[in-house]
């Protein structure tokens, strides 16, 4: 009896394992505790749990009266606002599905979504977003209302399909006075195994695809992950990264839910640095490109500080790289480095955790590409405890974490909890667990595609386990190439290798059936920059700079550097780099070069630049190029330059092959 | 659109300022309706900050008449002009360069600020009230001009444009039911210009202020713009809609150079 009972219990717990009912539970348990914090005319604004349920709740009934039901998707975009996180959790009580899309994509961009989806009702974050919307209105006829957060600017706006979110909030507000067991029963009806939301993959291959993530998923994810770092409801958390990728789900929404943490708001997105200085968060999540600008923010300061200063900063961070990170894993270390590194911390490292905004850090994290070595061990060194992840939207970006002590610069950890790993022949990573996707939106075919027989979803990345079960991932699978001369040519790897000095913004490698690698450069404007001034170089812009023979040297050195240690690794020592050019414009999501999240799209930067490519292999020593350029407004301009092409030393195998 | 253009607030009427023998302006008239966009064109030299300087008053004119909200006057007064809620910025920024975004901003609050030196010096009672009260509006030119980011970064560290939309902002901040604006793209790029315009636009869009303004870049004075007047060589050439004045002969070839 008993235990039939313990079980029935059990069920009905399971059955409320949605984020509607998170939601509400802390709003009953915990309602005092600050759920959300938005700062508003330079002051933080706070909404405890039970203000935040009462918003959801209006704004849920407010959707309701205009008609938006279960199964149908809502989309949000926008800038990370309280109202837009809420509104998910509002289309989720009544059984619908939140779509965030990106904020920053241009209105063209957004009707593949738009049309994909089968939007009806969009909530918006202000005007600007508004204006994109109608601009497409035409090509999305199912699109009927749309919902705008920021009324400013939109008081001329006539449309009768416009609505403001605090009217729609008052109108859901008594909606629910009137009807006190409607939306109770909306949320009652709503199943862990139904879909929560439905994020778009990237499109780094073909057209996006709508990833349906279930509740089950999502809150599995978000609880293994919660358990795995101890995060709590006291933590804190700054959300600053597009609500449409699947770490800010997890981070600001799923875990956020589980654990009863809070959720900061930024001001705006020029002011995260401030911002994350004032909250002083305890879990921080950045992909390695925001640690990398920060880095070389304090490095380029450094470099103009007084001479006590910075070698102080320099002796004290020789210090940090002995023993910082064998100090923060626990290992032994000798009593002197204890008492130095002790004072380092007071006058160096903690003040600058203190402007970094890192000084309450418990846990950090990036994912999203390879971070370098030297920048993963800067952060751990000065005592941040910054681990890798590994995960993709169709897994909650939930597969691999890093444990606290246990560290490997070159692996992104062990599965996470309830997460299984199995390695294909061709060395694919293939995954099974709670928290893999119900479905891609409407395509069965792509589904099929991605889930073998045994339940595995393929993620396309190719890696291995170590001997103590930590994953490594080489590069995409179906990227990895091989030479004319039967040489493994992993291109994200060596790519890496050049984007790890802070020079180096961004490079493509090519070698692919060809019988040499040769890789693009584009340089970072603000170090090499930064670089110049200080040499006295002048320049007049990007284009300049990236042509100038001095600029090429450097990158030159940086090649050859890569070359070396590309060199000392028998894998991948034949695909050292023998030419190379700085191109002349910066890669550009808006110029189709870099995906939304800044992926580089080979296949098609390798056309569009396929005289620069001819050159390259046919051994010419430059070559003029046109390019047309989009600008922010939407206007085009062209760029043109003659790119000058270097050959670069290699280096002999110096490592045997046996290793 | 909901803004409607009003009464005639300002009327200068035959204005003449020299300088010894200069003569900067010569018989000047025209006028400024409530809630519009008024732009002063003409070519280097042609009198335009001059004009300006004698609507707030910092030059009397030798002769002339100003009628302000129906007040027939021979001159202005800089402060009268300040308490009647003029406002502006200027050719060369006019800021303190050493102080914060937001402590530049406060001083266009100076007009309002109600309690005396004693009471601010200890920030007490009505004195911190105020001061609230005022952050709050500085907050709100803030938040209108999108300038968060540099909330706390001294002035002369900015960009040119930036430190463009800070003046406006100092300007903003007095709550003007006139802004009168020199130059305010002068050395701007197209985005910096996009974006004032867009600020100057939403301005007079949403608080209703009237804005008188000089400007050079033609393009942007006929998209913006309710009406022109065109100086030359301190006199009137032209008066009018973008597109009368566009097709006047005599501002094509004062303005323009050739006529096409």
């Amino acid at each position: 009896m008993t235990v039939a009972h313990t079980d029935a219990a059990r069920a009905a717990s399971d059955d409320r394992d949605t984020f509607p009912h998170l939601l509400l539970a802390h709003a009953r348990m915990r309602g005092d505790r600050p759920a959300v914090r938005e700062k508003d005319l330079g002051i933080w604004q706070s909404w405890t749990w039970a203000e935040a349920a009462r918003e959801v709740r209006g704004m849920a009934c407010g959707l309701a009266e205009l008609g938006f039901k279960r199964g149908d998707r809502l989309a949000i975009i926008g800038d990370n606002r309280p109202r837009l996180y809420w509104a998910m959790c509002a289309a989720q009580m009544l059984g619908g599905i939140p779509v965030p899309m990106y904020q920053d994509a241009v209105a063209q961009e957004m009707t593949f979504v738009l049309q994909d989806a089968g939007i009806h009702v969009a909530i918006v974050e202000d005007q600007e977003q508004v204006d994109k919307l109608l601009e497409v209105m035409e090509q999305c006829p199912e699109l009927q209302h749309i919902i705008y957060d920021d009324p400013r600017g939109m008081r001329h706006y006539s449309q009768p399909f416009l609505h403001g979110l605090d009217e729609v909030i008052a109108a859901g507000c008594i909606h629910d006075a009137n009807h006190d067991d409607f939306l109770d029963q909306e949320i009652a009806q709503g199943r862990p195994h139904d879909t929560a939301i439905m994020l778009y993959t990237s499109g780094t291959t073909g057209k996006p695809k709508g990833v349906c993530q279930t509740h089950h998923a999502l809150i599995s994810a978000a609880r293994g992950g919660c358990s795995f770092d101890g995060l709590n409801g006291d933590d804190e958390v700054l959300s600053y990264l597009p609500m449409a990728w699947v770490g800010d789900n997890l981070f600001s929404y799923a875990q956020a839910l589980v654990a009863g943490f809070t959720v900061n708001c930024p001001e705006s997105g020029d002011t995260v640095m401030t911002d994350m200085r004032e909250i002083g968060p305890t879990f921080y999540f950045a992909p390695p490109r925001v640690f990398e600008n920060m880095l070389t923010q304090v490095m380029i300061r450094m470099e103009d500080a007084g001479t006590i200063k910075r070698r102080m900063f320099h002796y004290f961070m020789d210090v940090a790289k002995r023993c910082g990170s064998d100090i923060l894993d626990g290992k032994p270390v000798g009593t002197q480095d204890r008492l130095l590194y002790a004072l380092g911390n007071l006058l160096v490292f903690g003040p600058l955790k203190n402007v970094l905004g890192m000084s309450r850090i418990r846990v950090a994290y990036t994912a999203g590409a390879a971070i370098g070595p030297d920048l993963f061990r800067f952060y751990r060194s000065i005592g941040i405890n910054l681990k890798q992840l590994y995960g993709q939207t169709e897994t909650c970006a939930y597969v691999c974490l890093q444990p606290d002590r246990q560290i490997k610069f070159d692996s992104v950890g062990l599965p996470a909890p309830g997460v299984e790993i199995k390695i294909a022949d061709n060395g694919e990573i293939l995954v099974k667990g709670p928290m893999l996707l119900k479905e891609y939106y409407q395509r069965p075919d792509a589904t099929a595609e991605s889930i073998n027989a045994d339940g595995y979803f393929m993620t396309g990345d190719a890696g291995f386990l170590d001997a103590e079960g930590h994953l490594k991932i080489i590069d995409r699978a179906k990227d990895v190439g091989k030479l004319t001369h039967g040489a493994m040519f992993a291109p994200n790897y060596i790519e890496n290798k050049l984007k790890f000095f802070s020079f180096v913004k961004e490079a493509v490698a090519f070698g692919h059936d060809r019988d040499m690698v040769c890789a693009f450069i584009n340089i970072d404007m603000g170090a090499v920059g930064n670089w110049a001034e200080r040499r006295s170089i002048a320049y007049a812009g990007y284009t300049d700079l990236a042509c100038k023979p001095e600029v090429y040297q450097l990158i030159q050195e940086c090649v050859e550097q890569v070359n070396a240690e590309l060199a000392a690794d028998a894998m991948v020592a034949d695909t050292q780099i023998h030419r190379f050019l700085v191109l002349h414009k910066e890669l550009d999501p808006d110029d189709d070069e870099l995906t939304r999240t800044r992926k580089v799209r080979r296949g098609f930067i390798a056309e569009k630049y396929a005289v620069l490519i001819d050159a390259l292999y046919g051994g010419k020593a430059s070559q003029f190029i046109e390019t047309e350029v989009k600008f922010e407004d939407g206007r085009k301009g062209k760029v043109a330059a003659d790119l000058v092409i270097r050959d670069v030393k290699t280096f002999p195998v110096t490592q045997g092959r046996a290793a | 659109m909901a803004r409607q253009i009003g009464e005639i607030i300002l009327d200068l009427k035959n204005i003449s300022l020299r300088f010894g023998g200069v003569k900067a302006l010569t018989d000047i008239s025209f006028n400024v309706r409530e809630h519009e966009i008024r732009a002063i064109i003409g070519p280097n030299g042609a009198g335009k900050s001059s004009m300006l300087n004698v609507i707030n008053g910092v030059y009397h004119p030798q002769e002339g008449e100003i009628i302000f909200r129906g007040e027939h006057r021979k001159d202005m007064d800089t402060h009268e002009a300040a308490a009647a809620g003029f406002a502006r910025t200027f050719q060369n920024i006019a800021l303190f360069k050493g102080m914060s975004v937001l402590d530049n901003l406060m001083t266009g609050r100076n007009l309002k600020m109600k309690s005396n030196f004693l009471q601010h010096a200890l920030w007490w009672g009505p004195a911190r009230r105020e001061e609230l009260e005022h952050r709050r509006k500085v907050e709100e030119v803030i938040d209108f001009l999108e300038i968060e980011h540099i909330r706390k970064t001294p002035v002369g560290r900015l960009p040119y444009g930036l430190q463009k939309r800070v003046e406006l902002g100092r300007a903003l901040a007095a709550e003007p039911s006139i802004l009168l604006l020199d130059e305010p793209m002068a050395g701007m790029n197209v985005e910096e210009k996009q974006d004032m315009c867009r600020f100057i636009l939403d301005v007079n869009d949403q608080f209703g202020t009237t804005i008188v303004l000089i400007e050079h870049d033609m393009g942007v004075v006929m998209d913006i713009s309710d009406r022109v007047v065109v100086l030359d060589y301190g006199k009137k050439i032209g008066d009018g809609e973008p597109d009368e004045v566009k097709n006047n002969p005599e501002v094509i070839a004062a303005y323009l150079g050739t006529q096409h």
